[in-house]
This record gives structure tokens, C-alpha cells and sequence, in this order.
């Protein structure tokens, strides 16, 4: 224990002697990490278990379904991000006599109408990158699943699908990394997210290079741990596209 | 009917800046683009490292964290180096960072850096014995890029030009933030004031749509004008 303070002990110097990187500061940073990793994390997942059979109807023969669809991912691919998150805070927060109603307990914490905006826009984009896969499945993968007599949704389930979604990955490695930068917005509804944290930072201290460059790197080591985990996850499930050497 | 409170006007004049603001962000991300191309192409490793690293950063770091580092460091960065300029060779200059000039700076570097991966693909797929033959010709480097390289490159760039213009249009949403009054800042002031976010919210969002649908066919028919020469409708030199 003794030896472990000494340790600590030049750090800790260092972290006296200057104003910016205290321990209060360190502690504001971190709630902005988890703010905005929890944000990402959750509305990535939500987006994703919608985007699936979004994507599916959005090929189907219904014409209504399909239009509708393409409708949502029209309007939400199509406008930015920010003006969504404006709808989804004033929008709810402004109908009158909504603070009585047992809504204001979600819609009182701007976590939830970030969380909102942020599926609802992460699910449009996955829906797209997932039909397209899905429309690119080879045509003999379709013809040899119904030689065998499957059923359409068997044979969604079991080949289109699985060979869909994995041609899709590095599309949506991209759209994760896109959804992390895309969240530094949150911070104008008074989320301390990662980029709130530094912009209170800069504000408190006037330090805007301690403050900003330090949030960029943390962005960039959170964007490069992501891309490497895709680059992973690509070269374990994709090895069968690989050209054969 | 579109009075809108009295911000009909000003979200007008809010779309027009968002316009204007995308447009010269474009111009600039264009020119860095191809400049980031030809060094990543360019026989010096250190070129090359340099241009690598500037799209790499550019990667990870999200836009409105280099917005901002731009907007309230940059006039601090720049003030720093006038008072040195002005203490060591008494030159007393005064440069102000304004938001509508950080947005333009940091959109422009932003997209240049997308543009840079566009426009190295398209300069690859340019057949070099067009370029060989340019030379032979006796045309100068420029000459050469000017009359050769980029038309036939650019039908090769314009649909990932396209889809990079589209997401820079959506990006200038976020100059609002640091205090410009493009047609997102008017209406969250409308929505603040009035406490009818859809009214104006709307709009906006449909000024947007209506921008990218005006581009969508401005960018068909700049493809109609590349494709002359290699398009299936007949518009071969032999018919």
C-alpha cells in the first residue's frame, strides 16, 4: 500500500500544481464519458434490434409498408440531427399540462428525448445500410433455400440474414462511429456529455486547448478502439469473402 | 400564413446563410480534397505520412468538438501570435475568428479530408495512358490536370461527392451552436420564444429536404455532362 502511494505520489504533485486537471475536473470528464458512452450504447442498441425488421419490411411487396418505410428513413436521413434533438426536447417538454402527467418523469431528465432522437435516427440509417445488404443477397442463395422447400421466413432466418447482416458490418462500423461523433451534440439540451464537459471546462477556465484537445483524443481513442474492434469482428465473420490467395 | 410570428423572414434569411455557408464550406473541402489526393498519391513518404495523418485525425474527432476548438481557441491561438508579432517585429495586426469563418474553416477541413478518400479513388481509376499521351503532347503538369486528369476523374468522384455534399449540408446545423444564425439557430430562438417547436422546426427541417432535392438533380445532371463519351445512350463519337 505504501509503495503504491509513492507511486501515485508524483502524480498527484503534478495534479496539485496546476488548475486545470484536478481530480474535480477529472470528475467531470468522466461523468461525460459515461454520459455520452451510455448514450451511444443504448441508442445504437435499440436502433439495431428496430433497424432489423424495419429493413425487412422496407423490401416487402406491401407498397404502404415499404412506402412508409422509406418515408421515415427519407425524413430522418435527410434533416440534421440537431433539429431532431430540438423536436424530440421542446416538442414533448411545451404540450401543455405535460408536467402533471407521469410523461414528466422521462421528459423532465433530457437524457430520454436525447435517447429518442438518437435511436430514431441511428435505426433510420441502420434500416438502410440492412436493406441494402439484404437486397444484394445472391440470387442462388435465395434459389437454393426455397429448392429446399423452406418457408420465406425459415429461410430469412437462416440465409439471408445471417449472410445480410455480416455484409453489412463495415457499413455499420462506420454508422457507430458516426453515431459517437454525432452525440457530441447533446450537450446544447444540458447533457454533460464528453464535449459538455469540455465546454464547461473551457468556460470555467477560459483553457479552450486544455479543454477540447483533451476531449478530442479521448473521442479518438474511443473511435479507433471501436474501429478496431470492427476490423476484428469483420476478419472472424467475413473470412469466407475474403479472396482466396 | 408564413409570417411565423414575425421569424418568417429570419428563417429565410437563416436558410440563405446555411446556403451560403455550405456552398464556400464546399469550395474549400473541394480544394483541400484534391490537394490530400495527389499527396497521398505523391512519391514522398513524408507527403504521404502528412496527408495519412490529417484524414486520420479528422476520423476521430467528432465535428463540433473541432468546431468549437476552432471558434475559442483559434482567436486565442491567433492573438497569441499577433502580441509575439507585435513584441518581436512590432507588426500590430488585428484578426478576428468569427463564427461564420471557423464554420466555413472547419466544415472545409472536415469534408477535405472525406473528399481527400473520393477523389484518391477516382484519380486511380483514371486510365494512365490518357495521361501518358497528355504529356507526350507536351502539356504542362497543370495543363494535364486541368484538361485531362480532372474531367475524366470527375465522373468517377461525383457519387461519392454527392453523398459527402449531403452530409456537409447537414453539418452546417451545427454552426448554431457556436452562435451563427443559420435556420436552425432562428428556430430554436422561435421555439424558445413561443414554445411551438413544430412550427418552426418544420419548416426548417423541410428547407433542408428541399435543398438536398435541388441538389440531387443538380448532381444528375453534372453526371449527364461526365458521362459524355462513356454513357450507353448513344453518345459515342461513331453514331
Amino acid at each position: 500500500m505504501e509503495q503504491l502511494s509513492t507511486l501515485w505520489q508524483p502524480l498527484l504533485d503534478w495534479m496539485n500544481g496546476n488548475d486545470i486537471f484536478t481530480p474535480n475536473t477529472f470528475a467531470m470528464y468522466w461523468t461525460g464519458l459515461t454520459n455520452t458512452v451510455q448514450l451511444v450504447f443504448i441508442s445504437l442498441l435499440i436502433g439495431l434490434v428496430l433497424a432489423v425488421p424495419l429493413a425487412i419490411a422496407r423490401g416487402s411487396r406491401n407498397q404502404v409498408l415499404r412506402k412508409s418505410i422509406w418515408f421515415y428513413t427519407y425524413l430522418f436521413r435527410g434533416t440534421p440531427l440537431l433539429i431532431q434533438l430540438y423536436l424530440a426536447y421542446y416538442g414533448f417538454a411545451f404540450i401543455p399540462g405535460i408536467q402533471e402527467t407521469w410523461l414528466w418523469f422521462f421528459l423532465d431528465d433530457p437524457l430520454y428525448p436525447a435517447l429518442l432522437a438518437f435511436t430514431l435516427n441511428t435505426a433510420a440509417y441502420t434500416t438502410e445500410i440492412f436493406h441494402g445488404s439484404i437486397q444484394a443477397t445472391p440470387r442462388g442463395e435465395i434459389e437454393a433455400a426455397r429448392a429446399y422447400g423452406m418457408s420465406k421466413a425459415k429461410m430469412m432466418r437462416r440465409i439471408v440474414l445471417p449472410s445480410a447482416l455480416r455484409r453489412a458490418l463495415p457499413a455499420y462500423g462506420n454508422e457507430v462511429i458516426f453515431m459517437l461523433h454525432a452525440s457530441a451534440i447533446a450537450f446544447v439540451v444540458s447533457i454533460t456529455d464528453l464535449t459538455g464537459a469540455a465546454y464547461y471546462i473551457y468556460a470555467r477556465f477560459y483553457a479552450p486547448f486544455a479543454a477540447f484537445l483533451f476531449v478530442a483524443a479521448l473521442y479518438m481513442v474511443l473511435s479507433f478502439s471501436i474501429q478496431a474492434l470492427f476490423k476484428y469482428l469483420e476478419k472472424r465473420l467475413l473470412a469466407h469473402l475474403k479472396p482466396a490467395r | 400564413m408564413l409570417d411565423l410570428h414575425g421569424y418568417g423572414y429570419r428563417l429565410l434569411e437563416g436558410g440563405l446563410l446555411t446556403l451560403e455557408l455550405a456552398i464556400l464550406s464546399l469550395i474549400l473541402a473541394v480544394v483541400l480534397g484534391l490537394v490530400t489526393a495527389s499527396a497521398k498519391l505523391s512519391s514522398s513518404i513524408v507527403i504521404r505520412a502528412i496527408a495519412k495523418a490529417y484524414t486520420l485525425v479528422i476520423r476521430g474527432v467528432p465535428d463540433l468538438v473541432l468546431m468549437m476548438l476552432l471558434f475559442y481557441g483559434g482567436q486565442i491561438g491567433i492573438n497569441m501570435a499577433t502580441d509575439w508579432l507585435y513584441y518581436e517585429f512590432d507588426v500590430d495586426i488585428f484578426v478576428n475568428v468569427d463564427a461564420f469563418v471557423a464554420g466555413v474553416i472547419t466544415i472545409g477541413i472536415i469534408f477535405g479530408a472525406y473528399m481527400s478518400e473520393t477523389f484518391r479513388g477516382a484519380f486511380m481509376a483514371v486510365d494512365g495512358g490518357l495521361l501518358e499521351a497528355a504529356r507526350a503532347y507536351g502539356m504542362r503538369p497543370w495543363t494535364v490536370f486541368r484538361r485531362i486528369r480532372f474531367p475524366l476523374m470527375m465522373r468517377h468522384a461525383l457519387p461519392g461527392l454527392s453523398n459527402n455534399w449531403m452530409v456537409l449540408l447537414k453539418t452546417t446545423a451545427l454552426v448554431s451552436i457556436i452562435g451563427l444564425s443559420d435556420m436552425v439557430k432562428v428556430a430554436a430562438e422561435a421555439t424558445k420564444a413561443t414554445h411551438e417547436p413544430f412550427l418552426f422546426m418544420i419548416p426548417v427541417a423541410l428547407g433542408y429536404l428541399a435543398i438536398s432535392s435541388v441538389s440531387e438533380w443538380c448532381f444528375m445532371k453534372l453526371k449527364a455532362r461526365y458521362d459524355v463519351g462513356f454513357g450507353a445512350e448513344g453518345a459515342s463519337w461513331n453514331n
